[in-house]
């Protein structure tokens, strides 16, 4: 076997596999597209129900850990450990309070009998019911896509520790990086089509 | 060259020994056979199944098994084939042990995730046969359509997931040979020196990418609906069950060119080697290639005439469907061109790729009257929808796969098979299938629905005779499968290039060594140049 050890050809395989990421979320969006269309006025009245505090936050959250992950991956470049742990810690804090922020809304709809099934959306309007199933279907896929992003970042801020990544091979670090920021761009629009949607 | 040992000697990584040197391999090659093998156990498995499924249909009523068994069989019949037999068969089998080799590298790009594919591959299966075990398995048929897949009782849940782990598998295939054309190829090997069969797996892996990410999440939908309820699908609750089959067709039918274009691949690579003739129109077959990959992702409602859609629709999913058919009937053309005044040289693999043509170009005009809205009102749904499948599906990629099985055969095993028992199983697998098939177009311009336990009594001809056609395709089908199998007994006596074959695969000996070459393959301006291999023939007969 050889040794080759191609970053530009990693990064190639990394973008192709973001791209069928997008993809997956496309199918979803579809959905969301069509049952807008068809149900518009209790698809607004849903989204009023949603709060938009807790929308505003994550999404603030997710800004600030995209770019403290990338600020890691320059800083792993520049040979800069500390910094590069630093950033890569801050990206999962950031990821940690996201899901800590998603555990209390989804208890607090839940709690007001807002949930798949429940007697409140199967016996009121059905495109409220169609816009919640969207809602917990959506931001739930997108929930375990941050516990992967998480789980990947992780593993990046044990290797630089190790020194296993360096400034000369950070690809799985690129890479994971490459996988955060789609995570975060996935809820760039996830938060407008449920939270801004009037 | 012929102290080189073969990768069958070589482990890698070489600290591996005995079983584990196949199970945690990364060398392509070997990740290869172990495909072929799981492969051909499915494919057999599913044969089996149909040939009982026309057993049953071969007399009115209940013959000898129950109408449940019996829409369970076709269901599985349906997965086995579609998701174990036919998406995987030509590219990860030919593809992993051939793209490298074609290109004139050592690996895939990607070979731990190589071997990540082919767990996921066996997972799908072992799930797919567990649903087997626990309440049934699913009798929605293999495209589990809502709202029956919703509210039957039959196990679907664990069927759908296995599809969707399947699906893993295929994207990640299809990443793994993007990546590897992009990054690994030769140096001297510009992207018009790729040969036919590679051209047709990059092609074929960009709809891998495109496509199966959308099953993926609509296979998914079905088991939260199954759990959970949301109601995304249900009427009752404001969802709608045609966005369901709309969702499943975009990426269902794109996938019938993830099955057909690596078969094309196969007969692009045949042809030319057999009638010692470089091949008609390289570049016009590059081109239908990707053609029919952007073009068939288009056309996913096709399938969905008689669903309710709006006329305007309806006329621009023909119109495309039509599109489609005009790079297909390119590389039809191109083929029968090479024919042409090639000094032609009969062998199994050609015989089949022969019966491939013609059986192909069966299926896809018979695939014109299904894509024009008028007729299919009339066939939709009938016997003769399943006999324009199988005429693409198996007398198209099946063909393929078997004669690329018995044109790579020497390569991967280093051993020769018996020419004779393998053209009396080809013809008797091709006279078996027109027998089986021809029938059932009939069948459904007369209006026998398919999918259907029982029928009406003037329907009980045809059914009857395809019974018998079903019996000669099976035997045909083990008689070549098993004629290649007991050559493993044999010693390893395969010429390096039994053919005379000008792609970089056959100028290695047979079976390949661990890094594919032994010396630096040289790259041919043009892939498909052949006046070498006529002055090294024509050399050979004069001097004996």
């Amino acid at each position: 076997m050889s040794s080759h050890s191609d970053e530009s050809g990693k990064k190639l395989g990394m973008w192709l596999f973001l791209y069928t990421e997008i993809i997956l979320f496309g199918g979803l969006f579809v959905l969301y597209a069509v049952y807008f269309v068809r149900y518009a006025s209790d698809f607004i009245e849903g989204g009023k129900e949603l709060n938009i505090l807790f929308g505003v936050v994550n999404t603030i959250i997710l800004l600030i850990s995209s770019f403290s992950v990338a600020a890691a991956i320059t800083a792993i470049q520049k040979k800069e450990k500390k910094m590069a742990v630093t950033g890569l810690a801050t990206g999962l804090l950031c990821g940690l309070v996201f899901l800590v922020n998603k555990y209390f809304e989804w208890s607090h709809k839940i709690d007001s009998g807002i949930f798949p099934n429940s007697e409140k959306l199967v016996d009121g309007p059905v495109g409220q019911n169609i816009f919640f199933g969207l809602y917990y279907v959506i931001t739930g896929l997108h929930g375990i896509h941050i516990i992967i992003g998480m789980a990947l970042l992780f593993i990046s801020l044990v290797f630089v520790q190790t020194g296993k990544i360096t400034h000369e091979r950070f690809s799985l670090a690129e890479n994971s990086g490459l996988y955060w920021h789609l995570v975060d761009l996935i809820w760039i629009f996830i938060f407008p089509l449920f939270y801004l949607v009037i | 060259m012929e102290t080189v040992k073969s990768f069958f000697e070589t482990p890698s990584p070489a600290r591996f020994k005995g079983i584990w040197s196949w199970l945690l391999t990364t060398d392509h090659k070997r990740i290869g056979l172990m495909y072929l093998f799981s492969i051909l156990f499915w494919f057999l498995l599913a044969v089996l199944l149909g040939g009982v499924i026309r057993l049953e249909l071969m007399f009115q009523g209940e013959t000898f098994i129950s109408a449940e068994v019996y829409n369970s069989l076709f269901t599985l019949h349906g997965v086995i084939m579609i998701f174990l037999f036919i998406i995987p068969a030509l590219p990860a089998v030919f593809g992993n042990f051939f793209l490298p080799m074609q290109i004139g590298t050592d690996d895939v790009f990607f070979p731990k995730l190589n071997l990540l594919s082919w767990y996921l591959y066996m997972a799908g299966g072992i799930i797919a046969i567990i649903s087997l075990f626990s309440d049934g398995f699913p009798d929605t048929g293999w495209t589990f359509y809502v709202p029956f897949s919703i509210s039957t009782h039959t196990n679907v849940s664990t069927a759908v997931f296995a599809a969707f782990v399947l699906g893993i598998a295929s994207m990640l295939t299809g990443l793994n040979f993007i990546t590897t054309i992009h990054r690994m190829r030769k140096k001297q090997m510009g992207w018009m020196q790729i040969p036919l069969f590679t051209w047709s797996l990059y092609a074929t892996s960009w709809v891998q990418l495109l496509a199966t990410p959308v099953v993926s999440i609509t296979l998914l939908l079905v088991i939260i609906e199954r759990y959970v309820g949301v109601g995304l699908f249900d009427p009752s609750r404001g969802g709608d069950p045609i966005l369901y089959q709309h969702l499943f067709w975009m990426y269902s039918h794109p996938a019938v060119y993830i099955m057909i274009l690596p078969g094309m691949g196969v007969i692009s690579e045949i042809i030319p080697v057999f009638s010692r003739k470089s091949i008609f129109g390289y570049k016009a077959i590059v081109a239908s290639s990707m053609a029919i990959a952007i073009a068939g992702s288009l056309v996913w409602a096709h399938h969905m005439y008689t669903s309710g859609m709006s006329d305007t629709a309806i006329f621009v999913f023909s119109l495309l469907t039509f599109v489609v058919a005009i790079p297909s009937a390119i590389k039809v053309f191109s083929w029968v061109a090479t024919l042409y005044k090639g000094s032609i040289q009969m062998t199994p693999p050609l015989f089949l790729a022969l019966c491939f043509i013609y059986l192909f170009s069966v299926g896809g005009l018979t695939g014109l009257v299904l894509g024009a809205a008028g007729t299919d009102i009339y066939v939709h749904d009938t016997h003769f929808v399943v006999a324009h499948f199988h005429f693409t599906m198996f007398g198209g990629t099946g063909f393929a796969f078997f004669a690329a099985l018995h044109y790579w055969w020497p390569k991967m095993f280093g051993r020769m098979y018996d020419f004779k028992k393998a053209y009396i199983g080809a013809i008797l697998l091709t006279g078996g299938f027109m027998f089986h098939y021809v029938p059932m177009f009939i069948l459904g311009l007369q209006g026998m629905p398919r999918r259907y336990f029982d029928y009406l009594p003037q329907y009980a001809k045809g059914n009857f005779f395809a019974g018998f056609g079903a019996a000669f395709m099976i035997i045909g089908i083990f008689l070549m499968v098993i004629n290649l199998l007991i050559t493993l007994r044999k010693p390893m006596d395969a010429k390096a290039d039994p053919w005379g074959g000008t792609t970089l695969e056959w100028q290695t000996p047979s079976p390949p060594p661990l890094h594919n070459f032994v010396t630096e393959p040289c790259v041919l301006d043009y892939p498909y140049d052949f006046t070498g291999v006529v002055k090294k023939y024509s050399k050979n007969t004069k001097g004996e």
